[in-house]
């Protein structure tokens, strides 16, 4: 009897030993593989920011202001040449898709509106630009790379998070998805 | 499970090597220590029973078993080591050229090794899953590993009886036999002496010093254990935090990793050089640099609150916490944060201010102005009447395949490209300005802009740091400690004495320190008529 009991107590000691030490073990390589990924990743919800939009007096867009829509979420900058190329595919798309009901919104990283501003001239940009000027939103986003873009249902959840240029037929590809069923 | 009962009545647990009461070598199971017939007896842990192998039931025990063994835990070591080692082949990512992409630049760098190198995880060890899993894996065989030896050695340690069996004696390293009359009495005073603790049973006599000495070892195991979960809680942002800020004179920027909630603004960055003339105790040693050295690094800082809970990119509202002149090693502090002085750029432009006037004529002025390289304007207009309107603006300029592109947003070599309208309203012409440089394309420009002076700021980088595990850190490192010098600064030394028929025995043992041994007893045994026993292992050596 009392052979019996030391031996299940063993056991317990032995299993839970075992345990917390299987734990400790999970914690780390969780905690060590969630630092690698992205601050907000595909399947959440996309966080909601306010910023300036370019174009205007001092006008402010949040992304709430979408709700209902499509989003496609761009980063970029003027000095980044891959953000550059892909400028004018979404121009190209951005009339088509919008009576679909999806939104291009750009976040662009400059610090000088001046230089924006010209950009957008150049390129003739009619979809909604904002100024991320501290970059807030882009570490709120935990974007490192540009361009980076985000693919957004109407439900506002990200539905694909593509980091680097997009070609045409790609970019068409992903706002085909995040297009709200009629 | 067997119980092995010794003739002397004590009942040893399966595995044991020798008794844990009067030490006799149990037959059966002298393999384990690998003692041979004759020879002196192993007394690692005692001779207790430690990972018991025919516990073998189930899973939890095959596990438990599996990191018991020293064996396995010094194979986990070395393949770390071999791992750690391997690894500082190539770079390690984080001293990769910046920007290159680490998926191809092993492979365009080193070849087919290299390719290997990144796939394996390599290129950056401390954060591969596997690497991790070894680390662990050691954390778990050194816990598993000290519980099932410090439980049985105690329980042998406390177990242990004055009156020993006569083999375990014998094959002590070191033994002596004495024939004729000895002072028993007088032995044990000077035992006691000595500080042994003395034990006797029926004229079997046991002394005993330094026993805690024994413990040392998982002593400082606990220490590693504590140090380990310090290094695990690093891995919640809510213990540690290590992240970086660049902030630019004048400039109010928000300190990352704290979700906005705290800003930092750079109201002044100074660095300061020793000066030779001034301070002739360094005087001869800053000759014989070319550089000058820097003597002290420090950010005027305010960090502020922010009061309102807006949505991220609303305009915060700030309230002032600190005011702080952070320099090398003096951080300002809040909230569990600290900002450290860590790097610097120096002289980044912020303002550039330019004349207007004829091409032929430097002293035919038509005004003057400054454009804000933060902020810059769309069109400047002068006291003359002319217009200046910004066309582009390069912040980083440089060529690219003849087309002038700024690498960043940073004004650290400006440069324009101006329309000039004259006062009288005509056609526009083109200038391209920046430092150093003033293009006219055409060459038939009326008008020239000349850079007439400039402003610059330096930027400071802050380190943001926050860290609760060095408490943890600290009380591991400190029994850690505790435990190498109790280990190692006491000697756990036994003497046993037993009566014969025609005099006594007489035996010793140490886990470390010989000569220590040797000296108590001879101490111990003057004028007792008590031989001095001999070191059997040297007699054979």
């Amino acid at each position: 009897m009392d052979k019996k009991k030391k031996k299940q107590r063993r056991m317990i000691f032995r299993t839970l030993t075992l345990a917390v030490l299987v734990g400790l073990v999970i914690f780390a390589i969780i905690g060590n593989l969630s630092q690698d990924d992205a601050v907000v990743a595909e399947g959440e919800q996309a966080p909601n920011f306010e910023l300036e939009q370019f174009g205007t007096e001092g006008e402010r867009k949040s992304l709430d202001d979408f709700k209902g829509k499509g989003v496609m979420l761009n980063f970029w900058a003027t000095y980044c040449k891959p953000c550059e190329e892909e400028m004018p595919y979404m121009q190209e798309l951005y009339p088509k898709y919008k009576e679909k009901g999806v939104e291009i919104v750009g976040v662009n990283l400059d610090s000088t509106k001046l230089v924006v501003n010209r950009f957008i001239d150049k390129y003739e940009l009619t979809f909604t630009n904002l100024h991320d000027k501290n970059g807030q939103v882009m570490d709120q986003y935990g974007i490192s790379p540009i361009p980076s873009t985000f693919f957004i249902d109407e439900n506002g959840e990200i539905v694909d998070k593509v980091i680097g240029p997009l070609t045409l037929e790609k970019l068409e590809e992903h706002l085909k998805e995040i297009q709200p069923e009629a | 499970m067997k119980k092995i009962k010794c003739e002397c009545g004590h009942v040893n647990p399966e595995g044991t090597v020798l008794c844990e009461a009067c030490g006799k070598p149990i037959e059966g199971n002298q393999h384990i220590d690998g003692n041979k017939k004759d020879s002196l007896l192993n007394m690692r842990y005692e001779g207790s029973a430690r990972r018991s192998q025919t516990y073998n039931r189930n899973i939890v025990d095959k596990v438990w078993n599996f990191f018991s063994s020293v064996k396995v835990g010094v194979w986990l070591i070395i393949i770390t080591l071999v791992a750690s080692s391997l690894g500082t082949i190539f770079p390690q990512e984080m001293y990769i050229p910046p920007g290159s992409d680490p998926a191809t630049f092993y492979e365009d760098q080193y070849g087919l090794a290299g390719k290997i190198y990144y796939q394996l995880g390599f290129h950056n060890l401390y954060s591969t899953v596997w690497f991790m899993l070894m680390i662990a894996l050691i954390g778990v065989s050194l816990v598993i590993c000290s519980i099932d030896r410090v439980v049985p050695l105690h329980r042998a340690l406390k177990k242990q009886k004055p009156k020993r069996h006569h083999t375990f004696l014998k094959r002590q390293r070191v033994f002596g036999e004495t024939n004729g009359q000895a002072d028993v009495e007088a032995f044990k005073t000077k035992l006691r002496k000595q500080r042994y603790k003395v034990w006797d049973e029926d004229g079997h006599i046991l002394a005993e010093k330094g026993r805690f000495s024994r413990w040392g070892p998982y002593v400082n195991h606990i220490g590693l254990i504590i140090f380990l979960l310090g290094a695990l809680l690093r891995f919640l942002p809510s213990m540690y935090i290590d992240d970086f800020v660049w902030v630019r004179e004048g400039e109010t920027a928000v300190v990352p990793s704290t979700d906005g909630q705290y800003y930092v603004k750079n109201e002044d960055f100074i660095l300061e050089n020793y000066d030779p003339d001034k301070d002739e105790r360094f005087q001869e040693a800053l000759m014989n640099q070319n550089a000058p050295v820097a003597s002290n690094y420090q950010t005027n800082a305010v960090i502020y609150e922010r009061t309102n809970n807006d949505v991220v990119g609303a305009e915060p509202e700030l309230e002032e916490i600190q005011k702080k002149e952070i320099v090398v090693n003096k951080p300002a502090k809040f909230d569990g944060f600290a900002l450290y002085q860590s790097s610097y750029q120096l002289d980044e432009f912020s303002a550039m201010s330019f004349t207007l006037h004829e091409t032929d004529d430097e002293s035919a002025v038509l005004g003057e102005f400054t454009v804000d390289l933060t902020d810059p304007e769309m069109e400047y207009e002068l006291d003359s009447g002319a217009r200046v309107v910004i066309d582009e603006y390069f912040p980083e300029y440089y060529m690219d395949e003849n087309q002038p592109r700024s690498k960043s947003k940073f004004p650290k070599n400006p440069a324009f490209v101006f329309y000039v309208y004259p006062p009288d309203g005509g056609d526009p012409e083109v200038s391209f300005a920046g430092i150093g440089m003033n293009i006219d394309p055409t060459n038939e420009n009326q008008y020239k802009l000349s850079l007439a002076g400039y402003d610059t700021r330096d930027v400071t980088g802050l380190a943001v740091k926050k860290d609760y595990t060095l408490p943890f850190m600290a009380v591991g490192g400190l029994i850690f400690m505790i435990g190498v010098v109790q280990g190692m600064y006491w000697n756990h030394r036994r003497i046993w004495l037993q009566p014969r028929e025609d005099g006594v025995w007489i035996a010793g043992h140490t886990n470390k320190n010989w000569y220590g041994l040797k000296k108590d007893i001879e101490k111990s045994i003057d004028q007792t008529g008590i031989d001095i026993p001999e070191d059997q292992q040297q007699l054979k050596g």
